[in-house]
C-alpha cells in the first residue's frame, strides 16, 4: 500500500497531508522560538548590570518589540496549529483536515510573513521598535519607514491564523467518525474548537486596526492622531479587543493538552469532562469582555473600570474549576511520572501562578501601582512560557512516539524537564520583584537598587536559552536519527482515544481512510 | 524518586540563596506616603496572602496527591470521574473570595478616581523625553502661570554615555542614576494637589509609587489625577509608559515642601518668570562654549555628541539645514518639523540657549559656517507677528 506522495522538497512544498503540515508547522515555530529567544538573550544580557553595555536604546527596543511578535505570532500560535494539525484528524476519526489545499497556503504563508518582519531588521531606520502592542502615536507618526513592512507581515500571519482557524472549525463539524458526539470529543478538540473561534472573531480586529494605521501614515487619514480628530486611546481598545482572546487563544490549546496527559498517567478519566467544557467556553466568552483591563491607567470613567475590574476577577472562577478539576483527576489515581506528566503538572502549577498574579492585577487600584512594571512581565512569561510552551513540550513528548513510531530519550528529556523548570522560575520570579520595588517595563538601563533581581533574571535566561538545545538535540535523534525503543501503539500504559487505541505507531500517512467505530 | 528529591533539594537551595542575596535590595511595593497609597498597599497585601493561601491548599493537595498516590503506593486507580457537590462547593467558593476582594477595591477605586476640591492645580505634559510643570492658579492670568521643563540630571547623563568622551563614574557609585532631574516638581504637604496629565507627542505615564498615582499623558486628552502628601521630602517616579528611545530616561522628581518653603520657592519662581529672558550679547566663544552644553544637554541623545545622527535622526554635519539660511535653521529648532521626531524647542529652551546651540551647529563637528545667531535674533524670531 503507497502513500503516492512526491519525494524530496516537492513533498513539503506541495502537501495536503494534515501530518506533514503539522511537521512543518511545528519546526516553523521552533525555530521562531530560537530566534525570539535569541533576542530575549540580547535583552536580558543588556540588563544583566545597570549601564548601557552591549546595545543602544533604539536597537533594544528593537528587540523588545520583535521577541514579543515572533514568540506570539511565529513560536506559539504556529506551534498549537501545528499540533491541531497532526491531531485533530486522528483524534475525530476523519481521514484528514477538511480543507486541504487551505491548510497549505495557510502555512506557506507564514515564511513570508516572517520575512517581511525579519527584514525590517536590515532596514534604514531599524525595525519597529514601539513595542508588540504598537499603540499609536509611536507606531505611527514617530514609526520607523520599516513600520508599512511589520503592517504587511501582520496582515499575512492575521490570513494564515483565519485560514487555519477555519479549517479546524470544518473540519470538527464535519468529519467526525459515526458516534463521535461533540460531548465525547477529546478536550483538546474541545479547546482548540473554542480556540478557532476566537481567532476568526478577533483577527480581523487586529487586521482592521493595521490598516487604520496604514492609512493614518500613508494616506492623510487621522483615526488615531488628535490633532486630526482622532484618539490615540480608540487604538488601544481595538487591540486589546484583539489582544485579550489572543492570550487565551494561545493557552487553551495547552488546557486541552493537560486534560489529556493528566489522565493518562494518573491511569483515571477525566475529573468533570463537562465541567471542563463549559468552563472553556465561559472563559472564551468572559474574554471579550475585558479587554480594557490592559488600559487602567488611560483614563477611562471611574464606572468602566469597575465594569472592566468585576468582569476580569470573574474569569478566575472558571480557570479556578479547571485547575481544581485537574488536582481531582491526579486525587487517588495511579500516577507515573513520565516527562510529558512533569511538564503537564509544572504546567499547573506554575500557570496557576500566573493566574493569581492575573487576580492581583485585576484590581484597579493595585493596578495602578503594578501597570507597566516587571510585575506585569513576570504574570504574562508565566501564564506563556511555563504555560503555553510548556504545555507544547508535555504535548511533543506525549505524542512524539505515536507521531514517530519511536520513544524518546527518557533519560535526556527528564534533564531537560528539569533544568527547565529551574531555569525558568530563575528567569521570571524574580521579575515580580523589580516589578513591585518599582523596574518598569521596556527600559533598557535602570538603578541600582534593581541590579540583584535582573542578574539573578539574566542568568535565568541564558540558561533557560542553552536548555531549549538539549530539546533540539532530543528532538533530532528521535526524528531524524531515528534512535530509541520502538513505541507501542498503545505508546503510554493508560492513554485513552482513537489515536492511542485503534492506530498503528508510527500512524500510517493516511489514517482512518474508512471511519472507526465509537461508541 | 532519588533523582526528584536531589533536583528538589537542589531548587530549595538556590531559592534560599536567591532569597538572602536580595534581602538588601526593596521587593515588595512601596508603602507610600498618601492615605490612599497606604490603603493600596495594604489592598495588595491582602489580595498577595489571599493567593498565597488558595496556592498552599491547592498545591498541597496536589503535592499531596502526587506522593501518596503514585502507582509504587497505590496500584489501583479509583473509578471517580465527576461529583456535582464537589464542583458547586469549588465554584461557589472562589465566588464569594472574589467578592470579599472586590468590595474593598470598588470603594478605594471610588476615593482614587474623585478629583473634586482640590487645593491647586499642576498641568503635567509628557514630552519626548522629558516632563513640563506648569502651575495652574486659577485666575486666567498667563503671566502669572508658573511653568518649567524637568530633564535627567547631568550625573546621569554622563553615567549613561559609554563612550568614554564624558565617561564619569559608573551607575554603581551613583544612588540615584536614572533618578534624579535638574528641575524636580515641588508641591506643599497636606494639599490636595490635581494632576491634569496630557502630552505633547506620543503616549507616556506619570508614575509616582509613593503616591500611588500612575497615569498615562495622552496627546490630545487630558487626564485628572490627584494627591495629597502626609510628609515632606524627596519622591522618585519614572515614565512607565514606551515612549521612544529614551523611554528609561525621563524620571519624575517630586520635591514636598512644608507651606512656608512651598511659598516661598513659588514666589522666587514667578519673580523669575516676570524679570524676562536674558539678552544680552554673547561672543562667539560664548556662544561655542554655551553651545556645546546645552547641545549636549538636550540635542546629543538623539544627533549623538559628535553631531552624526543616528538612525532616523538625521546627522548634522553638513546638512542642508546647516549649509542653508541660519532662520530656517532657528526656525526648525523653535517650531521643530511636525510630522517627525523633531520636537518644537521653542517654549522649553531660553533664547541664550537657543542662540548658542544654533551658533554650535553650525561651527562644530567640521561645520564651519561662520555666522552666529544672538538671544535678541531668538527673541525677534519668536515674537514676529504677535504685535499685529
Amino acid at each position: 500500500m503507497g502513500d503516492h506522495k512526491p519525494t524530496g522538497i516537492s513533498r513539503w512544498l506541495f502537501t495536503t497531508n494534515h501530518k506533514d503540515i503539522g511537521t512543518m508547522y511545528l519546526v516553523f515555530s521552533f525555530i521562531m522560538f530560537l530566534i525570539g529567544g535569541a533576542m530575549a538573550m540580547v535583552i536580558r544580557a543588556e540588563l544583566f548590570q545597570p549601564g548601557l553595555q552591549f546595545v543602544e536604546p533604539n536597537f533594544f527596543n528593537q528587540m523588545t518589540t520583535l521577541h514579543g511578535l515572533i514568540m506570539v505570532f511565529g513560536a506559539v500560535m504556529p506551534a498549537t496549529v501545528g499540533l491541531a494539525n497532526w491531531l485533530i484528524p486522528m483524534m475525530i476519526g476523519a481521514p484528514d483536515m477538511a480543507l486541504p489545499r487551505m491548510n497549505n497556503w495557510s502555512f506557506w504563508i507564514l515564511p513570508a510573513a516572517f520575512i517581511l518582519l525579519l527584514s525590517s531588521l536590515f532596514m534604514e531606520g531599524g525595525a519597529p521598535n514601539f513595542g508588540w502592542t504598537f499603540y499609536a502615536p509611536l507606531s505611527t507618526t514617530y514609526g520607523p519607514p520599516s513600520t508599512d513592512f511589520f503592517i504587511f507581515g501582520v496582515h499575512l500571519m492575521g490570513i494564515s491564523s483565519i485560514m487555519g482557524a477555519i479549517n479546524v472549525i470544518v473540519t470538527v463539524f464535519n468529519m467526525r467518525a459515526p458516534g463521535m458526539t461533540l460531548m465525547k470529543m477529546p478536550l483538546f478538540v474541545w479547546t482548540w474548537l473554542i480556540t478557532a473561534f476566537l481567532l476568526v472573531m478577533v483577527m480581523p480586529v487586529l487586521a482592521g486596526a493595521v490598516t487604520m494605521m496604514l492609512t493614518d501614515r500613508h494616506f492623510g487619514t487621522s483615526f488615531f492622531d488628535a490633532a486630526g480628530g482622532g484618539d490615540p486611546v480608540m487604538f488601544q481598545h481595538i487591540f486589546w479587543f484583539f489582544g485579550h482572546p489572543e492570550v487565551y487563544i494561545m493557552i487553551l490549546p495547552a488546557f486541552g493538552i493537560a486534560s489529556a496527559i493528566i489522565p493518562t498517567f494518573a491511569r483515571k478519566k477525566l475529573f468533570g469532562y463537562s465541567s471542563m467544557v463549559y468552563a472553556t467556553a465561559s472563559i472564551a466568552f468572559l474574554s471579550f469582555i475585558v479587554w480594557a483591563h490592559h488600559m487602567f491607567t488611560v483614563g477611562m470613567p471611574v464606572k468602566g473600570e469597575l465594569f472592566f475590574m468585576i468582569a476580569t476577577m470573574l474569569i478566575a472562577v472558571p480557570t479556578g474549576v479547571k485547575v481544581f478539576n485537574w488536582v481531582a483527576t491526579m486525587w487517588q489515581g495511579s500516577i507515573t511520572y513520565e516527562t510529558p506528566m512533569l511538564y503537564a503538572i509544572a504546567f499547573v502549577i506554575l500557570f496557576t501562578i500566573g493566574g493569581f498574579s492575573g487576580v492581583m492585577l485585576a484590581l484597579t487600584p493595585v493596578d495602578w501601582q503594578y501597570h507597566d512594571t516587571y510585575f506585569v512581565v513576570a504574570h504574562f512569561h508565566y501564564v506563556l512560557f511555563p504555560g503555553a510552551i510548556f504545555g507544547t513540550m508535555a504535548a511533543v513528548y506525549y505524542w512524539m512516539p505515536k507521531w514517530t513510531g519511536r520513544m524518546y530519550d527518557e533519560k535526556l528529556a527528564k534533564v531537560h524537564f528539569w533544568l527547565s523548570i529551574v531555569f525558568v522560575n530563575l528567569t521570571f520570579f524574580p521579575m515580580h520583584f523589580s516589578g513591585l520595588a518599582g523596574m518598569q517595563r521596556r527600559v533598557p538601563d535602570y538603578n541600582i537598587m534593581f541590579s540583584d533581581f535582573n542578574m539573578w533574571s539574566s542568568i535565568g535566561a541564558f540558561g533557560l536559552g542553552l536548555t531549549q538545545f538539549l530539546f533540539l538535540w532530543i528532538l533530532v535523534k528521535t526524528c531524524m536519527l531515528k534512535k530509541g525503543e520502538k513505541a507501542t501503539d498503545q505508546v503510554w500504559e493508560g492513554a485513552e482515544g482513537l489515536e492511542f487505541n485503534q492506530l498503528p505507531s508510527p500512524a500510517p500517512y493516511h489514517s482512518f481512510s474508512t471511519p472507526p467505530k465509537v461508541d | 524518586m532519588s533523582l526528584f528529591r536531589k533536583v528538589a533539594l537542589a531548587v530549595a537551595a538556590l531559592a534560599v540563596l536567591v532569597l538572602t542575596g536580595c534581602s538588601e535590595q526593596a521587593y515588595n511595593m512601596r508603602e507610600g506616603v498618601t492615605e490612599i497609597s497606604k490603603e493600596v498597599y495594604e489592598l495588595h497585601m491582602i489580595a498577595i496572602w489571599v493567593c498565597v493561601v488558595i496556592g498552599v491548599l491547592t498545591f498541597g493537595a496536589m503535592f499531596y496527591s502526587m506522593f501518596a498516590h503514585r502507582k509504587s503506593k497505590n496500584p489501583i486507580p479509583a473509578k471517580f470521574s465527576h461529583s456535582t457537590t464537589v464542583e458547586i462547593i469549588w465554584t461557589v467558593i472562589p465566588f464569594i473570595i472574589l467578592i470579599a476582594l472586590a468590595v474593598p477595591a470598588v470603594s478605594l477605586l471610588i476615593k482614587m478616581e474623585d478629583s473634586s476640591d482640590s487645593d491647586m492645580t499642576v498641568m503635567v505634559k509628557g514630552w519626548q523625553w522629558k516632563w513640563e510643570y506648569k502651575y495652574i492658579d486659577g485666575d486666567n492670568d498667563p503671566s502669572n502661570d508658573v511653568s518649567f521643563f524637568s530633564n535627567l540630571d547631568e550625573q546621569s547623563l554622563k553615567t549613561r554615555d559609554n563612550s568614554g568622551k564624558n565617561f564619569s563614574g559608573t551607575p554603581i557609585d551613583y544612588e540615584n542614576y536614572l533618578l534624579e532631574v535638574d528641575n524636580p516638581l515641588v508641591i506643599p504637604v497636606g494639599q490636595k494637589v490635581r494632576f491634569l496629565v496630557t502630552a505633547e507627542d506620543v503616549i507616556h505615564s506619570f508614575w509616582v509609587p509613593d503616591f500611588s498615582v500612575k497615569k498615562d499623558a495622552i496627546p490630545g486628552f487630558v487626564n485628572e489625577v490627584w494627591t495629597k502628601v502626609d510628609e515632606p521630602g524627596i519622591y522618585r517616579g519614572v515614565c512607565a509608559e514606551l515612549c521612544g528611545k529614551d523611554h528609561g530616561f525621563m524620571p519624575i522628581v517630586v520635591h514636598v515642601l512644608e507651606q512656608a518653603e512651598y511659598d516661598a520657592w513659588m514666589a522666587s519662581k514667578v519673580e523669575e518668570a516676570k524679570s524676562g529672558p536674558d539678552l544680552n550679547e554673547r561672543t562667539m566663544a560664548q556662544l561655542m562654549t554655551e553651545g556645546e552644553a546645552a547641545y549636549n544637554k538636550y540635542c546629543a541623545a538623539c544627533h549623538m555628541p559628535n553631531g552624526q545622527g543616528n538612525g532616523p535622526f538625521p546627522s548634522l554635519v553638513g546638512s542642508p539645514i546647516i549649509e542653508g539660511d541660519i532662520k530656517k535653521h532657528i526656525d526648525v529648532v523653535v517650531n521643530g518639523v511636525s510630522g517627525t521626531a523633531m520636537q518644537p524647542f521653542g517654549q522649553q529652551l531660553t533664547e541664550a540657549e537657543i542662540a548658542a546651540i544654533v551658533t554650535y551647529e553650525r561651527n562644530a563637528w567640521g561645520n564651519d559656517k561662520g555666522d552666529k545667531a544672538q538671544p535678541q535674533d531668538i527673541y525677534d524670531f519668536k515674537n514676529a507677528g504677535k504685535e499685529e
